[in-house]
Order: C-alpha cells, then sequence, then structure tokens
C-alpha cells in the first residue's frame, strides 16, 4: 500500500494506522505533534483507529523556530 | 509628599490586555533565526517577553536538535503558534487548526503572504482566514499591511488585535510608514502589535512612541551579533517608547525656543 507521507511515497503494510506512523516519525513523545490526512486534521485520540488507504497523503508535523 | 515618595506611589504600568488575558510585558518573541536553542534560551528570558511564537512544519526524524516547546517550557512561556509561509486561507486555516491540536491553544498568529520577495501579506486572502478562523473561535492576531481599511476590515471581522509591519520581514528597515501606523493605532480599538521591520532598539520604542501597544521582534534580535544583548536592549526600548507616550512629548516646532529666561539678562555687550 502506497502512502505519501510528509511528501514522500512509502509502502506501508495494510492496516497501518496513523498512530503507527506518528510514532515512528515523532517518537513517543508527541505533545506539541499534529496530523493531517488529505489536507484535513485528524485529532489525536483519533490516531490509533484511524487506518491508512492506498493513495492518501499524511503529514505528521511539529513546532519549529520561526516566524 | 516628597519626589521620591511621590514616585513610589504612581501607578504602575498600565498592564497589557489581548485576548482576554492580561500581560506585563509589552515585547512579544518570535523564534527563528537564533544560530542554536541554547542562543534562543538566553535570548527570550532577557527580553521579559511573555508571549512566543512558533512555526508548524514537517517532523524531521533525522533532525534530532532540540525542539522550541521545551525552551518555552523552560521558561514558562505562552505559546502562539503561527501560520506561517501559508499563501492562502485554506491553507492557513488548516494550519491554524492543526496549530490548535498539536498545542491545545486557539490562539493563532494569522499570516498570509502574497509573494516570497516581499512577504507582504495578501489582503483578500487574510481577511476570509480571519473571518473564519473567528467564526471557529480562534484567538485570530493577523499580521497585516500598514493599511488602516485593511487593519479596520481585520478588527471588523473579530481579530483581537492588528498587527500592522513596520518594513519587509527580516529588513530591518524599522518604521517606513509612520503616517499610516499612527492612523491605524488612532482608529483601532483592539491593541496594535507592531510586527516586522525592526532592525534596531530605536524602531522599537518609536513603534510605542506612535501609540503601539506592544512590538514582535524576531530577526532584529535572533540574527544580532549578540542576541542576548540585544534582547535586554529590545527590552528596555519598549518599556522606554511606552513610557514616554504615557509622559506626552513636546510638540515638534520649526525653530527653537529657550529654555532659559530673557528677563535679569545682564547687559554684558
Amino acid at each position: 500500500m502506497r502512502v505519501v507521507v510528509n511528501g514522500e511515497e512509502r509502502a506501508l503494510a495494510p492496516g497501518t494506522t496513523v498512530d503507527a506512523v506518528v510514532r515512528e516519525l515523532a517518537g513517543e513523545a508527541v505533545r506539541g505533534v499534529a496530523v493531517a490526512l488529505d489536507r484535513e486534521v485528524v485529532p489525536r485520540e483519533l490516531w490509533a483507529q484511524t487506518v491508512l488507504a492506498e493513495g492518501q497523503e499524511l503529514e505528521v508535523l511539529h513546532a519549529v523556530a520561526g516566524g | 509628599m516628597s519626589v521620591r515618595a511621590e514616585l513610589a506611589t504612581r501607578a504602575p504600568d498600565e498592564p497589557f490586555p489581548l485576548g482576554g488575558r492580561v500581560w506585563r510585558s509589552r515585547l512579544i518573541m518570535g523564534t527563528g533565526g537564533f544560530r542554536s536553542l541554547a542562543e534562543m534560551e538566553a535570548a527570550l528570558a532577557a527580553s521579559g517577553a511573555e508571549i512566543v511564537t512558533v512555526a508548524l512544519r514537517r517532523v524531521d526524524p533525522a533532525a534530532r536538535d532540540g525542539s522550541p516547546l521545551e525552551v518555552v517550557d523552560r521558561l514558562g512561556l505562552f505559546l502562539l503558534p503561527n501560520t506561517a509561509g501559508c499563501y492562502t486561507a485554506r491553507e492557513a486555516v488548516r494550519t491554524a487548526r492543526l496549530a490548535r491540536e498539536a498545542f491545545g491553544t486557539s490562539w493563532i498568529k494569522l499570516e498570509v503572504i502574497g509573494d516570497d520577495r516581499t512577504l507582504y501579506p495578501e489582503p483578500v486572502e487574510l481577511v476570509q482566514a480571519a473571518e473564519t478562523l473567528v467564526g471557529e473561535g480562534f484567538v485570530v492576531l493577523p499580521y497585516t499591511n500598514d493599511d488602516p481599511i485593511l487593519a479596520r476590515r481585520l478588527q471588523a471581522a473579530g481579530c483581537a488585535a492588528v498587527m500592522p509591519l513596520g518594513s519587509p520581514i527580516g529588513s530591518g528597515a524599522g518604521i517606513n510608514n509612520a503616517y499610516n501606523l499612527r492612523v491605524i493605532v488612532e482608529e483601532a480599538e483592539v491593541p496594535v502589535i507592531l510586527d516586522a521591520g525592526i532592525g534596531t532598539a530605536s524602531d522599537a520604542a518609536l513603534a510605542m512612541e506612535l501609540g503601539c501597544d506592544a512590538v514582535l521582534v524576531a530577526s532584529a534580535v535572533s540574527r544580532a551579533e549578540d542576541p542576548v544583548a540585544m534582547a535586554e536592549a529590545m527590552r528596555k526600548a519598549v518599556e522606554a517608547g511606552y513610557a514616554a507616550r504615557r509622559a506626552g512629548r513636546i510638540p515638534r516646532r520649526l525653530h527653537a525656543r529657550e529654555s532659559t529666561p530673557g528677563a535679569g539678562r545682564p547687559q554684558l555687550a
């Protein structure tokens, strides 16, 4: 299953959740992390139950210095 | 009463109301451009600022050099996320929603820019985004042009402040249009925060003397040769400019006005 994660196409196992990808990228310290799936916010409480699908675009964001 | 006793009983500086809260510092700090997180932390501490702004970007697992959030937490500062880098209302609204999710705050410094050369605000998209976000319950602090009409529109949209630029972001060119800024200040019923273009302490003091309620500084501190010393200079400048505004300056005159009485002048010619 191909999913675009932060602009890069990745091959993920079917059934992979948003939560799994977030923890792989950001580690366990997920305070200050936000996720958009196909441009819309996925609230934290839905990460574990949101299963990714072929062709979706996931953005995993956090705070950086700037602005 | 002696002068000393009178000074001691004088009312303290007015606190700074913004977004339903009251702040002590009228200096808001950006976080971009510092050479390291340690330097950022020292400069933020020296600035005396209570509010700091951060941006949202993709998580990069390769970069493990610490988070500005840790600095914000250690110093006990109030986090103001921003929508830096957004070009459309849609992007900015989505970024604001993500920031609310990430940081648990409905405060947002709204930036919608028109191009990457001037970094000037895109006024039509800016107003649209402001209206949408106010409708969703955000405390919206919009970076805006130094345009009194646009400032009026943003205020009418329900923004908690207006944040006009003095000159382009990062230019350090100071306040290009003091007249416009004065008109914005004169009309505004929400706080006016000078948001961009400050180069050095005198620019910040001037903004406050012109009647701004607060000043936001980023590059002028973070890219200074000594950011910590400049942060302290900005703190003093904002305080001095505010105090001078409250003290009431003398009017500008074309010609001199002697301060020594003419009467009693001896004939020595």
